[in-house]
């Protein structure tokens, strides 16, 4: 008895111990950024002039416009290149669903890196079609945060019978297009949302296509002005920071505790072998 | 039979322009890589392969795959316990679910917003260095070790960690309380328990972990573009200065077999991944 109790203490005290340790690790760097971006180095104590300029400075508030109409451009463009593609396998294609999910998921597999130097050729014609605005990066983006928004959807719809929701309304006289808008749809609107919040914190944490094509987005923006001003480029960082967390934590909550333990415990990359949703 | 065949193929049609879009801009781009290596001036040739046996980018491969290693270790290790610490409370508790969450976002929280956190915290000016070096007179403040490989290291420890937390968490629920109790009745110690039990079947799942924190820190590019301005001691990074600088001249497709490296490193890593998961799932489920 006694030993086992001697145990569990023990257990309680390494659970403590490696909870404090990494907690501070991962508090400390954004305590820090706070401290920092707050501190007065002309006088002593605290100046938000730093935080100001998030609105005023005009470079800073034009990437963050720029990055917060990408964000919702790449959702957009998720959702109608995906949702439709999606439901259809679902209901006539079942032979090509692994496919499609390879390719989803193939983006994990091929660093951003390695897609932009191939893409040399595509973003001339992209320039040459639409114009040099930042704005056609939402259609490289749309790749980028596929295999995120593909797990969210994915999701969404094996919670619910696609196949039999589908033949109900199709046996009503329902079309194809109404089954899909009007029945299914409304019935993975949380998927929906966890896809776009996902894509959306992933836009504006972009940096690796923006640098490297030369637009100025948020991030692109932050990285350049810490040159001019490091205290202004912390604060913007804290704050996108938060942004993005707040997107991600509230999504979490909001698709529910039964659901949230897969969303959230789903791993990042692919697992092939899955088991499958009915089992557990 | 014929038409069903052409039922078949006719609602296959409706995935078209996800496919057309796919082909554009993921599969041509990376077939541009492969082809792109192996052409100089539009002719085949060997040229840029040959151009990766250059003295300074094998350094930097190396310099790679060191700081790949080391931060899948160290995220290894420290996310294995902070998930034991995890796993070990209430299944639906609130720590579970806050932990959780957190690493959801931390384990995407690479980039730009990263590098400056810690320039904040432990750069020249930054908050810990100056706190530090007061305290205990150190010489972090007039230190530019963060900017080097050993700062990487410990930038990088920042998302692996949060990462090896949520994949290796499904693994850890797969370890049935049941067979510590059978262990114990059967006499074994806690040391025996995980000697026999616990470490062979966690094994598969740790390696295969590490394989993917290894891939993650070899294609990350955001973080360390932000601390190191100058100078390429990362492959990430030489592929940067080969898309930007106009001083390789004559080795213009040197970004598309830097590129090539980096994809067939990734996909080594990630092929012997799925192959350790494959193994870890027959017991999972």
């Amino acid at each position: 008895m006694s030993a086992s109790s001697a145990a569990r203490t023990r257990l309680q005290v390494f659970r403590v111990v490696i909870l404090v340790l990494t907690g501070a690790f991962f508090l400390i760097p954004l305590l820090a950024m706070l401290d920092f971006s707050t501190r007065d180095f002309l006088a002593e104590g605290r100046t938000w002039a730093a935080w100001g300029l998030l609105v005023t400075d005009p470079l800073l508030r034009g990437s963050i416009i720029i990055s917060l109409v990408l964000s919702l451009l790449t959702a957009l463009g998720m959702i109608v290149l995906l949702v439709p593609t999606m439901i259809w396998v679902r209901l006539r294609v079942q032979w090509m669903s692994r496919i499609v999910e390879f390719l989803c998921l193939l983006p994990l597999t091929v660093p951003p890196l390695v897609i932009i130097v191939g893409l040399k050729n595509v973003t001339l014609w992209l320039n040459y079609l639409i114009g040099d605005t930042p704005y056609w990066l939402a259609f490289l983006y749309v790749v980028l945060v596929l295999p995120y928004a593909y797990r969210a959807l994915d999701a969404g719809l094996s919670a619910i019978n696609v196949t039999i929701l589908a033949e109900a309304a199709r046996g009503l006289g329902a079309s194809w297009l109404t089954v899909i808008a009007k029945i299914i749809v409304p019935n993975i609107k949380t998927a929906l949302i966890s896809a776009s919040f996902i894509s959306i914190a992933l836009v504006l944490g972009e940096y690796t296509f923006a640098s490297l094509l030369n637009f100025d987005t948020l991030q692109v923006t932050i990285a350049l002005q810490s040159k001019a001003n490091a205290q202004e480029s912390v604060a913007a960082s804290l704050a996108s920071i938060i942004f993005a967390a707040a997107l991600l934590i509230v999504l979490s909550f909001v698709s529910g505790g039964r659901k949230a333990r897969r969303t959230v415990g789903t791993p990042i990359a692919p697992i092939p072998v899955e088991p499958t949703r009915e089992t557990q | 039979m014929a038409r069903s065949r052409v039922a078949r193929l006719s609602s296959a049609l409706g995935l078209v322009p996800f496919l057309a879009y796919l082909v554009i801009f993921l599969i041509v781009p990376t077939l541009a890589v492969a082809v792109g290596a192996f052409t100089t001036a539009g002719r085949p040739s060997l040229a840029n392969v040959a151009g990766l046996a250059d003295g300074a980018i094998l350094n930097s491969l190396w310099n790679s795959i060191v700081l790949s290693a080391v931060t899948a270790l160290i995220g290894g290790v420290v996310g294995a316990l902070l998930a034991y610490a995890v796993v070990t409370g209430r299944p639906d508790g609130l720590l579970r679910r806050l932990v959780t969450s957190i690493c959801g976002v931390l384990a995407q929280f690479g980039g730009v917003t990263l590098a400056f956190a810690f320039i904040a915290t432990i750069s020249g000016a930054g908050v810990v260095s100056i706190w530090l070096d007061a305290t205990f007179g150190t010489a972090f403040t007039s230190s530019t070790w963060l900017f080097e490989l050993r700062g990487l290291m410990l930038v990088y420890s920042y998302f692996q960690i949060p990462l090896m937390v949520i994949v290796f968490l499904p693994a850890l629920d797969g370890i049935r309380i049941q067979w510590r109790e059978a262990a114990s009745n059967l006499g074994a110690t806690t040391w025996q328990y995980w000697r026999h039990v616990g470490l062979p079947l966690l094994t598969p799942a740790f390696l295969g972990s590490l394989l993917l924190l290894f891939a993650n820190a070899f294609a990350a590019y955001a973080t360390a573009a932000a601390l190191v301005s100058q100078g390429s001691p990362i492959i990430p990074l030489w592929i940067r200065s080969a898309l930007t600088s106009e001083v390789l001249l004559g080795r213009e497709n040197l970004a598309y077999a830097l590129a090539l490296e980096m994809v067939v490193v990734v996909a080594i890593v990630m092929v012997a991944y799925s192959l350790l998961m494959k193994r870890t799932a027959r017991w999972l489920q």
